[in-house]
């Protein structure tokens, strides 16, 4: 004789709850909304605005100033290439979306893991949910976003910031526990507040770890704002996404490694700046 | 050594358990359990255990044991890095472990200044961004905290090295920052935890000398961890000697060397080279007979013979000490009629304070044949010391 167990029906809970949330909440979605797009399409349109040539200048200078000649040859090279492939104005949309989603990221991560770091019961707390965000499939978070915040970028940032949040708040939180003891020990023994510790020793000592942080979310935030093109956002992802429904692979290579090009100018820039501050 | 003995810091019935239940295992204590028994009864370690001491004003106090003895975590109790289970710690009539968060604070702020084993310098910070560290958390004006961070940095002989950066200084540099952040800080209490064990051992001796200096200088309270012995005999105006979270022996080097508590403190200091701790008052003895200076050589003759001595010291009327004939130049200066012994006498003596270390008088001995003369600060004649007394203090001194 066979039991029957019936099936647990999470789906059906998570999806009452997200109901839940869109109706009730729906004023807080649609002024986040309203906000987020508001500063997309600003940063958007003063990037649009700017000459090309002048846009693809300060980038480049910026890559000397804080690393070397080589990064910023290569740059030039690669943003040309972008150019000349007629895929300026989508990079700089998919810059706009990196660029946004990593500062809420940032904004939220901070605070978080440096709390995490100083409370043992919060660092219980905020790990297993930092695992859970960062090991759920990154396309999940998309259906949720559409709901909350409709198709389109604001919809792709927020699936984007959830999904590249989480090593800014590990590494926040690794750095300040890193700090060594006995330097913490020091500002304890000279009669250091709280927040003294943390303004003087704390913080300064955990920049490096936590500027690592920060370089793996950009990182992750572009990855998620490419697959974001599958609920409307604009950008690199979307040529690509365009390639793959007209089956041009040639069309979605030169979309993909204008992507590539993009992350190593994030990536390199972001690392030089670390460096520089360990020095 | 401070002549002054009022009490800075006191310390009774001090405790500290490592675990979650310190009752239950200083309820075994009570019942005279020892820490090995504690531990495993209760899974508590029982880091200090009664531990009763004065810090005079002025003085430096050596708390010296073997790892594992509690020192660290006693100088951490001191200043509530560690929160001590039981106990009194009181400072200018304030009781530490009463003391609420922003008092601590404001204790910490005023009472202690903490030099590190590992420096713990900030490498974000330049030397004088250091120096200034305690000043500018209690929120002095920057150019006050400057001019303080300079003087102290100067104190310790970095001046130049304001604005290098701790990695750019060597170990022995990097803890004079140590030691100048605690001193710009002008606390009354110097806490010092193993301040020079991580330095090679020439550094080390020059750390030392410097500080005894300093101290000398400033009259500054400092308790001091080390677990070298020898260090601590060096420097140390007391020594609280710990073992196993209790207090074995309190006294100066000298107690400590000539009277040791109990055999552990006598396997302790088995391997101590005495000569350099030894002072030459333990050496002196009582001058047998002196001439006036207005004796003639005659006197000084016949002096020499009752007390069988080769040669004799003349004082002068206060006791104070001029002068040095021996048996030949007195008989020579009888043959050619000299009426005082000043006329004939020698400057060519040495002569030390009774705090001279031993060690040093060996080189004096080699290069003069005199009894050595122990004099005060006003050059009063306190005693001598003659060439055999040195060995056999040093012999006997060895046998215990």
């Amino acid at each position: 004789m066979a039991i029957e167990f019936p099936r647990i029906p999470l789906g059906d809970w998570i999806e009452g709850s997200l109901n839940w949330l869109t109706s009730e909440y729906s004023i807080v979605t649609r002024g986040i909304s309203r906000v987020t797009q508001t500063g997309i399409d600003g940063l958007n349109d003063a990037l649009m605005w700017l000459p090309d040539w002048s846009l693809l200048v300060i980038i480049v200078a910026l890559c000397w100033w804080v690393a070397n000649s080589r990064l910023a040859i290569g740059a030039a090279l690669g943003l040309l290439l972008i150019w000349n492939l007629g895929l300026w104005d989508p990079m700089i949309e998919t810059l706009t979306l990196v660029v946004i989603a990593t500062l809420v990221a940032v904004v939220i991560a901070l605070p978080v893991g440096i709390t995490a770091a100083l409370s043992e019961r919060l660092y219980r707390i905020i790990m297993p949910i930092l695992d859970f965000m960062q090991t759920m499939p990154a396309f999940v978070y998309l259906i949720p976003a559409i709901p909350f915040f409709g198709i389109g970028s604001v919809s792709a940032i927020f699936a984007t910031v959830i999904f590249s949040m989480p090593p800014a708040i590990r590494f926040t939180t690794l750095g300040i526990r890193q700090v060594p003891v006995e330097l913490v020990e020091a500002a304890d023994a000279y009669g250091a507040t709280r927040s003294q510790k943390l303004i003087k020793v704390q913080l300064p000592m955990s920049l490096p770890t936590v500027m690592a942080g920060i370089n793996q979310t950009i990182m992750l935030a572009l990855s998620m704002v490419v697959i974001a093109a599958m609920i409307g956002a604009d950008g690199l992802g979307s040529e690509v996404w365009r390639a793959i429904q007209r089956l041009r692979p040639g069309d979605g290579f030169e979309a993909g490694i204008a992507v590539v090009i993009l992350a190593m100018i994030l990536d390199r820039v972001t690392q030089s700046l670390r460096k520089q501050r360990k020095t | 050594m401070s002549d002054n003995r009022n009490v800075k810091i006191r310390v009774r019935n001090l405790s500290k358990v490592f675990g979650n239940q310190p009752k239950k295992a200083l309820e075994l204590r009570d019942q005279g359990l020892k820490r090995p028994e504690i531990l495993d009864k209760t899974g508590q370690t029982l880091g200090l255990s009664n531990i009763d001491f004065d810090v005079h004003e002025g003085e430096l106090l050596v708390i010296m044991g073997l790892s594992g003895s509690g020192k660290s975590t006693l100088i951490r109790c001191l200043n509530r890095l560690i929160e001590p289970t039981e106990g009194e710690i009181v400072i200018d009539g304030e009781n530490i472990p009463d003391l609420k968060e922003k008092e601590l604070l404001e204790c910490r702020r005023r009472h202690f200044s903490m030099v590190f084993q590992n420096f713990a310098l900030f490498p974000n910070r330049t030397v004088r961004q250091n120096a200034e560290f305690g000043l500018e958390v209690r929120g002095i004006d920057t150019a006050t905290r400057r001019a303080a961070a300079d003087k102290s940095l100067k104190q310790v002989g970095l001046d130049g090295w304001e604005d290098a950066y701790p990695n750019q200084l060597s170990g022995g540099m990097q803890q004079r920052v140590g030691l100048a952040r605690a001193l710009a800080n002008d606390a009354t209490v110097l806490l010092m935890d193993e301040a020079f064990s991580a330095l090679d051992p020439l550094i080390r001796g020059d750390m030392q000398q410097e500080l005894l200096a300093l101290q000398h200088r400033m009259q500054k309270t400092t308790v001091f961890i080390t677990h070298d012995l020898d260090e601590a005999l060096t420097i140390g105006d007391r020594i609280v000697l710990l073992k196993d979270g209790e207090v074995v022996q309190i006294g100066t080097p000298e107690e400590i060397l000539t009277k040791p508590a109990n055999d552990y403190v006598r396997r302790f200091i088995e391997g101590v080279d005495k000569s350099r701790i030894l002072t030459a008052e333990s050496a002196m003895r009582k001058v047998r007979s002196t001439v006036r200076e207005s004796d003639g050589p005659r006197t000084a003759l016949r002096k020499m013979r009752e007390h069988s001595l080769d040669s004799i010291y003349i004082l002068d009327r206060e006791r104070r000490l001029i002068g040095l004939i021996d048996a030949d130049a007195a008989s020579e200066a009888l043959e050619r009629g000299q009426e005082s012994v000043t006329e004939a006498m020698t400057q060519d003596f040495r002569s030390v304070t009774r705090e001279e270390p031993l060690h040093n008088l060996f080189a004096m001995f080699s290069e003069n044949r005199f009894p050595i003369a122990v004099v005060d600060d006003n050059k009063v004649l306190q005693g001598v010391v003659v060439k055999g007394a040195v060995l056999d203090e040093l012999a006997q001194a060895g046998e215990d």
